[in-house]
C-alpha cells in the first residue's frame, strides 16, 4: 500500500483527463486571486483614500461597471472556455482499451473485468489495474446505497447510485499507483472506502489479467493448507476463492487476494499481520463494516489463515 | 364592510395637534404592557418574540459550534480515536442540520421579527400570534431534536439525507424519522414568517413608505418571504415522501420497484439552492443598513440593490442541479445549470459594489460593526469566488464532495451569515438594551472570530484539491493532509475563543430595555432608531424619504409628542396601521390580541405530537393533537371580531374603519400566501409524478389499466359543482340571504366530499397498491394530499357553520367564510389538476 503526499491529489495529475482539470484549476486560482486582491484594493481606496479623489467610486456608474460589466466579459468568457474543457474531457485516446465494471457496496469494491462482448471475464475487489497510455472505460454501478468514485490524480468523480449505469474514462500516462476513496457518504465507515487504481506497462497488465483469469493455486505447504482449511470451514459463506468450493458473493472476490497492494478497501498494506488483524478484528479497524470480527482462531490458526491468503496471488 | 375605494390624501401640516389629551399615553402603555414573571411565555409582542427567537438561535449556534468543535478534535490527527464513526456521523449530520434549520432560516426571520416592525413604523407584525406559535413550535421542536444527540437517536444520514441510505434498509431505527420530523416544525415556523413578513412589509408600512422608500432589509424580507413560499413546498414534500418509503415501504426512492434516489436530490435542492439565498439575502440587507449609517451616507444604487436582490431570488431557483454535477446527468443539463450558476455571481456583486460605493461617499467610523462588514466582505466576495469556480463543470468534478466544497460552503455562510449577524449584533444592540456592548472586546471579538475563521477554514481549499473527501470521520496520515487538518483545528477554538468572548460581553453589559434602550448611537436614519417602547412609536410618522431621520430633523420630537398619526388607542386595543401596498396611503387599524396561552400551548402540544408519533407512541400522539386542535380553535375563536368598532380618526382629519373584509384584509392575503404555498407544494408533486414516469415509465399502467374515464368525469362534475355552490353562497351572503348561504356551504360540502369518494374508490377499485410500485405510491400521495385539503376545507366549512349558528357571521362579518371560500376553490383546482394528471396523462402519452 502507498501512503504518499500527492497520490490521492487533483493537482498531481497523471493522465489526460485530470491534466486538463487540473490545468483549468491553475487558472481559475489565479483569476479569482486577481479578483480578489482587485475587490479588496478597491475595497481600501474606497475607505481610506482622500475623500476627493474618492468621488468616482461613489457613482451608480462604477457599480454598473464592476458588477454588470465586468462579471458578464469575464464569466461569458470563462463558460465558453471552460464548456470546451469539459467536452474533451473523456473522449481522447479513441475506444477503450479495457472495459470494467466497478459495482459499489457498503464499504467495499466489487470489480468485473469484462470480454470483448461486455460479458464477464473475472472478479476481483478493491483494486483496478490498468494498462497505462490507453484510456480504460469504467461502468459505475451500486448495489445498496450512493456512492462516489473518485480517483482524482486520474479524472473527476462519478457518482456510483442504484438503478443507473455511469460510465467514466481512465487514462493514466504512464505505468504508476494512484489511490481514490468512496466520495458519497454512504454511512458507517464511508471514511475506510478506499481503493488503488494501478497502471502497468501494457504487457505487465496482460500478464496480471492471465494470471486473474486463473483459479487459485493449490496450498503448497502445511502451514497453507492448514490454513485452506480453515478457510473453508469459516468464509465460504461470504467469500469466493475460484478452484475451491468457496463460492461466496456477500464479500470480495479473495481468488487472488495476495496479489493486492492492500486490503480491507484500501486502508491496510498487505501482509500476514494485516491480514490476521483483519480477520480476527475487522470492526476494530473499520468499525460498522459488514464481516464480524472472527475472533475465534488461535494464534496457530491465524498464521495459517494468514499464510494461506498471502498465497492466493 | 369593504375599505374605502379612494386611500386618503396626507395632510399639508402635521396630523394631530398639541397638547394631547391627558392619559392618552398612559393607556397606550397600558394596553402594550407584556405580562410579568413566568407569565411571559405568553407574550406575543414582536419584542419579546423577537428576542426569544434570536437567542434560541443563537443557542442553537453556539451547540452546533460545539459539536463542530468535537468534530474538529477527532480530525485534529489522523486515524484518531477519540471518536467512533457512530458518533461523529451523528456529529456532522446535527451540525449541519442544526445550523440549517435551527439556526440560518430562524434567526434571519428573528431579526425581522425584532425589528422589522420598528423600521416600517408599525406597531407589530400583522399575525403576531402567528409568530407566538412559529417561534414556540421551533423552540420546542428543535430542543427536542437537539437532545436525540443525547439518547444516541441522531440522525446520520448527514444534512442532505440521500437516499437510499436513508430509507429503513439501510438506516434502519427512529433515528432519521427524527429529522424528518423535526424538519417539521422549522417548515411551519418559515412559513408562518413569510407570510407575516409578506403582509407587515406591503401593507404596515408607515404613511408616505412607498415601496420606493422602504428600508433594504424590508425589501430583502420580503424577498425572502416569497423565496419561503416557493422553495419549503419542495422540502416539505420531499420528506413527506421519504417519511410514507420509511413508514409505510411507498417506493419512491428504491429503483427496485420504479423509483429513483435523484427524485429526492431534485427535489431536495429545488429547496436547498435558494434556501442558502434565503439565508444570506436578509443578512444582504442588514449589510445595506448598517454600511450608509457607518459611512455616514444613503446606500448608492438603491434602486440597483432591490434589483439584484429580487434578481438573486429568481436566478436561485434556476441552479439546483449544481448540486449534482457529479451524478451523471446530461451534458447539456450541466452547461445551463453552469452558466445560470456563474450568472448569479452578477445579483451578488451588484450588492458588493454597492457598498463599497457607499463607503467611498462618506467617512466611515471604524466601530464594530464595521470591522464585521469588512470581515464579511472579505469573506464573502472569497466564497463567492470559489463558487463560480465550482460552478465550472469540470472543476466541481474534483472539487465535489471535498474539502473544497467545505471551505466553499463555510466561506459564503459564515462570511455571507455570520459576519453580518454579529455586525447587526453590534449595530442594533443599543435599540433593544440599556447598554451597547463594548467597542473593545467587539475587536477581540473580532479579531479572534475573523483570523479563527480564515485559519480553519482556508486550507480546506487546499485539503480538498489534495482529495480529502468530506463527511470522514477519519483519515489515512501521509497523505499530504495532516498538517492541514490540525491547522483547522487549532483555527477552530480561535473561533470558539471569539464567540465566548462575545457572550461574556453580551452576559456582562447586555440589559434587555424597550423602554430605556440606549438610543441611536451610531446615528442612523432609519425609523427603528426613533424614540420607542413596547407600542413602538407613540404616534407612527409620515416618511418622506429613505432615511427620515436624517431628513426630517424633528421627526422624533414630533413622534414623541404625539404629533403623527394614532397618537393614542381610539379602540381601545392594540392596533397598527394598515396602509396601500406600494404608496402606503393610511387605509384602515388592525385590531391586535393581547399576549394569551393559546399560542405557547398550540406550539407545545404540536411538537409533542410530532415527536410522540416519531417514537411512535400513537395513541398519546393523538391525544396531544386533539389539545393542539383545541388550543388552536379557542384561539381561532377570537379572530373575525367583525365592525364591533365604528370608524376612527387617526388624524390630519382621516378616519379609517377598524374591520375590512373582501381583498383589503389582510386575512385575505394571507390565504393568498398559503394558497401559493399549497400550489408549490402541489407542483413538487406532479413534477415527481412526470419525473418518475421519465425514469421508470415501465410501471406506469397502459391506458386500459386505469380507471373508468367517467370517475374522473364524475369526480371533476362534483368538484366543479361544490365549487359553485360555495360561490352562490358567497354572492348570497352579501345579500344578506344567510339561510341560503348556509346551505349552499353545506351542500358543497357534500359535493366535495362526494367528489374525494368517488376519486379514491376509482383508484381503489383497480387494485393499485402504494407499495408495489413507484407509480402507486405517487398517485396514492397525489390522492393523499388532495384528501388532506378536503378534510381542512370541510373542517372549515363546519368551523363557519359554527360561527354562524353563533351569531357571528352575516354580511358584514364574513372574514371566516372569505378564508373558507379561497382555500375551497384551491383545492377545487387541485382536485381537477390531479384528475387530470392521473387520468388524462397516461391516456395522453403513447
Amino acid at each position: 500500500m502507498d501512503l504518499a503526499p500527492g497520490i490521492q491529489s487533483a493537482l498531481h495529475p497523471r493522465g489526460p483527463d485530470a491534466e486538463a482539470i487540473a490545468h483549468l484549476t491553475w487558472i481559475l486560482i489565479g483569476g479569482g486571486t486577481a479578483i480578489l486582491l482587485a475587490v479588496l484594493a478597491i475595497a481600501a481606496f474606497a475607505l481610506w483614500a482622500p475623500l476627493e479623489r474618492r468621488a468616482w467610486a461613489a457613482k451608480r456608474r462604477f457599480v454598473i461597471g464592476s458588477a454588470v460589466v465586468f462579471p458578464i466579459v469575464v464569466l461569458t468568457a470563462l463558460l465558453i472556455y471552460t464548456v470546451v474543457v469539459e467536452a474533451s474531457i473523456g473522449k481522447r485516446g479513441g475506444e477503450p482499451a479495457v472495459r470494467i465494471a466497478v459495482i459499489g457496496h457498503q464499504w467495499w469494491w466489487r470489480v468485473h473485468y469484462l470480454d470483448s462482448q461486455g460479458g464477464l471475464d473475472f472478479v476481483t475487489a478493491n483494486e483496478i489495474r490498468i494498462p497505462a497510455g490507453v484510456p480504460v472505460e469504467l461502468r459505475l454501478e451500486s448495489v445498496d446505497v450512493i456512492h462516489s468514485f473518485a480517483v482524482p490524480n486520474l479524472a473527476g468523480k462519478l457518482d456510483m447510485i442504484p438503478g443507473r449505469v455511469n460510465r467514466l474514462r481512465l487514462h493514466a500516462h504512464a505505468p504508476g499507483v494512484f489511490r481514490g476513496q468512496c466520495t458519497e457518504y454512504c454511512g458507517g465507515p464511508h471514511a475506510k472506502m478506499a481503493f488503488y487504481v494501478v497502471a502497468e506497462r501494457p504487457e505487465d497488465f496482460e500478464g496480471w489479467r492471465a494470471s486473474q483469469r486463473s483459479p487459485a493455486s493449490a496450498a503448497q505447504d502445511a502451514l497453507t493448507a492448514q490454513g485452506q482449511a480453515l478457510f473453508m470451514s469459516h468464509c465460504v459463506t461470504c467469500h469466493t476463492v475460484r478452484g475451491t468450493d468457496a463460492r461466496g458473493t456477500l464479500g470480495p472476490d479473495l481468488t487472488h487476494v495476495g496479489s493486492r497492494i492492500s486490503i480491507a478497501a484500501g486502508i491496510l498494506p498487505n501482509n500476514r499481520g494485516t491480514l490476521a488483524a483483519w480477520v480476527s478484528a475487522s470492526q476494530d479497524m473499520k468499525p460498522g463494516n459488514l464481516m464480524p470480527s472472527m475472533n475465534i482462531f488461535s494464534g496457530e490458526e491465524l498464521r495459517a489463515l494468514a499464510a494461506y491468503l498471502e498465497s492466493l496471488k | 364592510m369593504a375599505a374605502d375605494s379612494g386611500p386618503a390624501p396626507l395632510p399639508s401640516s402635521l396630523p394631530n395637534s398639541l397638547p394631547r389629551p391627558p392619559g392618552e399615553l398612559e393607556a397606550l402603555r397600558r394596553i402594550w404592557q407584556p405580562p410579568r414573571g413566568f407569565r411571559l411565555v405568553t407574550a406575543i409582542n414582536n419584542t419579546y418574540i423577537g428576542v426569544f427567537y434570536i437567542g434560541t438561535a443563537f443557542l442553537f449556534f453556539v451547540l452546533a459550534g460545539v459539536l463542530a468543535l468535537l468534530m474538529r478534535t477527532q480530525l485534529a490527527l489522523p486515524e484518531n480515536n477519540f471518536l467512533g464513526p457512530n458518533v461523529y456521523n451523528q456529529l456532522f449530520t446535527m451540525h449541519g442540520t442544526i445550523m440549517m434549520f435551527l439556526f440560518a432560516v430562524p434567526v434571519v426571520e428573528a431579526v425581522a421579527v425584532l425589528l422589522l416592525p420598528n423600521m416600517l413604523g408599525a406597531r407589530d407584525l400583522p399575525f403576531p400570534r402567528l409568530s407566538a406559535f412559529a417561534f414556540w413550535a421551533y423552540f420546542f421542536g428543535g430542543i427536542s431534536f437537539f437532545c436525540s444527540l443525547f439518547f444516541g437517536l441522531a440522525p446520520q444520514g448527514g444534512w442532505f439525507m440521500y437516499p437510499p441510505l436513508t430509507t429503513t434498509t439501510y438506516s434502519p431505527g427512529i433515528a432519521e424519522d427524527f429529522w424528518l420530523l423535526g424538519i417539521g416544525f422549522i417548515e411551519i415556523s418559515a412559513i408562518a414568517g413569510a407570510v407575516e413578513i409578506i403582509v407587515g412589509v406591503l401593507r404596515t408600512r408607515a404613511p408616505g413608505m412607498t415601496l420606493e422608500r422602504m428600508p433594504i432589509f424590508a425589501w430583502a424580507m420580503l424577498v425572502f418571504a416569497v423565496m419561503v413560499v416557493f422553495a419549503f413546498p419542495a422540502i416539505i414534500l420531499a420528506t413527506a415522501l421519504l417519511e410514507l418509503e420509511r413508514a409505510f415501504d411507498w417506493p419512491f426512492f428504491s429503483p427496485a420497484r420504479g423509483g429513483d434516489p435523484l427524485l429526492w436530490q431534485h427535489l431536495f435542492w429545488f429547496f436547498g439552492h435558494p434556501e442558502v439565498y434565503i439565508i444570506f439575502l436578509p443578512a444582504a440587507g442588514m449589510v445595506s443598513m448598517i454600511v450608509p449609517t457607518m459611512a455616514g451616507k444613503p446606500l448608492v444604487g438603491y434602486r440597483l440593490v432591490v434589483l439584484a436582490l429580487i434578481g438573486s431570488a429568481f436566478l436561485a431557483f434556476g441552479l439546483w442541479v449544481h448540486h449534482m454535477f457529479a451524478t451523471g446527468i446530461p451534458r447539456l443539463s450541466l452547461a445551463f445549470f453552469s452558466a445560470a450558476s456563474m450568472a448569479v455571481a452578477i445579483p451578488s456583486a451588484i450588492q458588493v459594489f454597492s457598498w463599497i460605493a457607499t463607503f467611498a461617499a462618506g467617512r466611515t467610523q471604524m466601530k464594530t460593526p464595521a470591522l464585521f462588514i469588512l470581515g464579511f466582505l472579505f469573506t464573502f466576495v472569497l466564497g463567492g469566488l470559489t463558487g463560480v469556480m465550482v460552478a465550472v463543470v469540470p472543476f466541481d468534478w474534483q472539487a465535489h464532495d471535498t474539502y473544497f466544497i467545505v471551505a466553499h460552503l463555510h466561506y459564503v455562510l459564515f462570511g455571507g451569515l455570520v459576519f453580518p449577524l454579529f455586525a447587526a449584533f453590534y449595530y442594533w444592540t443599543p435599540a433593544v438594551s440599556r447598554n451597547a456592548l463594548s467597542e473593545r472586546v467587539g475587536r477581540w471579538v473580532f479579531g479572534l472570530v475573523f483570523i479563527g475563521f480564515n485559519v480553519t477554514f482556508f486550507p480546506m481549499h487546499v485539503t480538498g484539491l489534495a482529495g480529502m473527501p468530506r463527511r470522514v470521520y477519519t483519515y489515512a496520515p501521509g497523505l499530504g493532509w495532516d498538517t492541514l487538518n490540525l491547522v483547522s483545528t487549532l483555527g477552530a477554538f480561535l473561533i470558539a475563543a471569539g464567540v465566548l468572548l462575545f457572550i461574556v460581553d453580551v452576559a456582562r453589559r447586555f440589559r434587555l430595555s424597550f423602554e430605556n434602550h440606549a438610543g441611536n448611537v451610531w446615528n442612523a436614519g432609519t425609523l427603528e432608531w426613533l424614540p420607542n417602547g413596547y407600542y413602538a412609536n407613540r404616534s407612527i410618522p409620515i416618511v418622506t424619504s429613505r432615511e427620515p431621520l436624517w431628513d426630517q430633523p424633528n421627526l422624533a420630537k414630533d413622534v414623541e409628542a404625539g404629533r403623527y398619526y394614532l397618537p393614542g388607542a381610539p379602540t381601545g386595543g392594540r392596533e397598527t396601521l394598515i396602509t396601500s401596498a406600494i404608496d402606503a396611503k393610511p387605509q384602515w387599524i388592525l385590531q391586535m390580541p393581547y399576549y394569551g396561552w393559546a399560542p405557547v400551548t398550540a406550539a407545545l402540544f404540536t411538537a409533542a405530537c410530532f415527536l410522540l408519533l416519531t417514537v411512535k407512541l400513537i395513541p398519546a400522539a393523538l391525544v396531544c393533537a386533539v389539545i393542539a386542535i383545541a388550543a388552536l380553535v379557542h384561539w381561532a375563536w377570537e379572530l373575525d371580531p367583525g365592525p364591533s368598532h365604528p370608524p376612527v380618526p387617526i388624524g390630519g382629519g382621516i378616519t379609517v374603519p377598524v374591520y375590512v373584509t373582501g381583498p383589503s384584509s389582510q386575512s385575505w392575503s394571507a390565504m393568498i400566501v398559503l394558497i401559493l404555498v399549497s400550489g408549490a407544494l402541489f407542483a413538487s408533486a406532479v413534477f415527481s409524478y412526470l419525473y418518475l414516469w421519465t425514469v421508470s415509465p415501465e410501471v406506469w399502467p397502459p391506458a386500459d389499466a386505469l380507471p373508468d374515464i367517467g370517475y374522473a368525469g364524475a369526480a371533476a362534475l362534483l368538484l366543479l359543482l361544490s365549487s359553485a355552490s360555495v360561490a352562490y353562497a358567497s354572492a348570497a351572503l352579501s345579500r344578506d340571504a344567510r339561510g341560503r348561504a348556509l346551505t349552499a356551504l353545506a351542500a358543497g360540502v357534500l359535493l366535495l366530499v362526494c367528489a374525494s369518494t368517488v376519486d379514491a374508490y376509482a383508484v381503489w377499485q383497480t387494485g393499485l397498491s402504494p407499495s408495489a410500485t413507484s407509480y402507486g405510491a405517487i398517485v396514492y400521495t397525489a390522492f393523499g394530499l388532495q384528501a388532506i385539503y378536503v378534510a381542512v376545507v370541510v373542517f372549515m366549512a363546519f368551523y363557519t357553520l359554527a360561527r354562524a349558528r353563533a351569531g357571528l357571521l352575516d354580511r358584514a362579518r364574513r372574514v371566516t367564510f372569505d378564508n373558507t371560500m379561497l382555500l375551497w376553490h384551491y383545492t377545487v383546482a387541485q382536485g381537477l389538476t390531479g384528475l387530470l394528471l392521473v387520468h388524462g396523462f397516461p391516456r395522453f402519452v403513447p
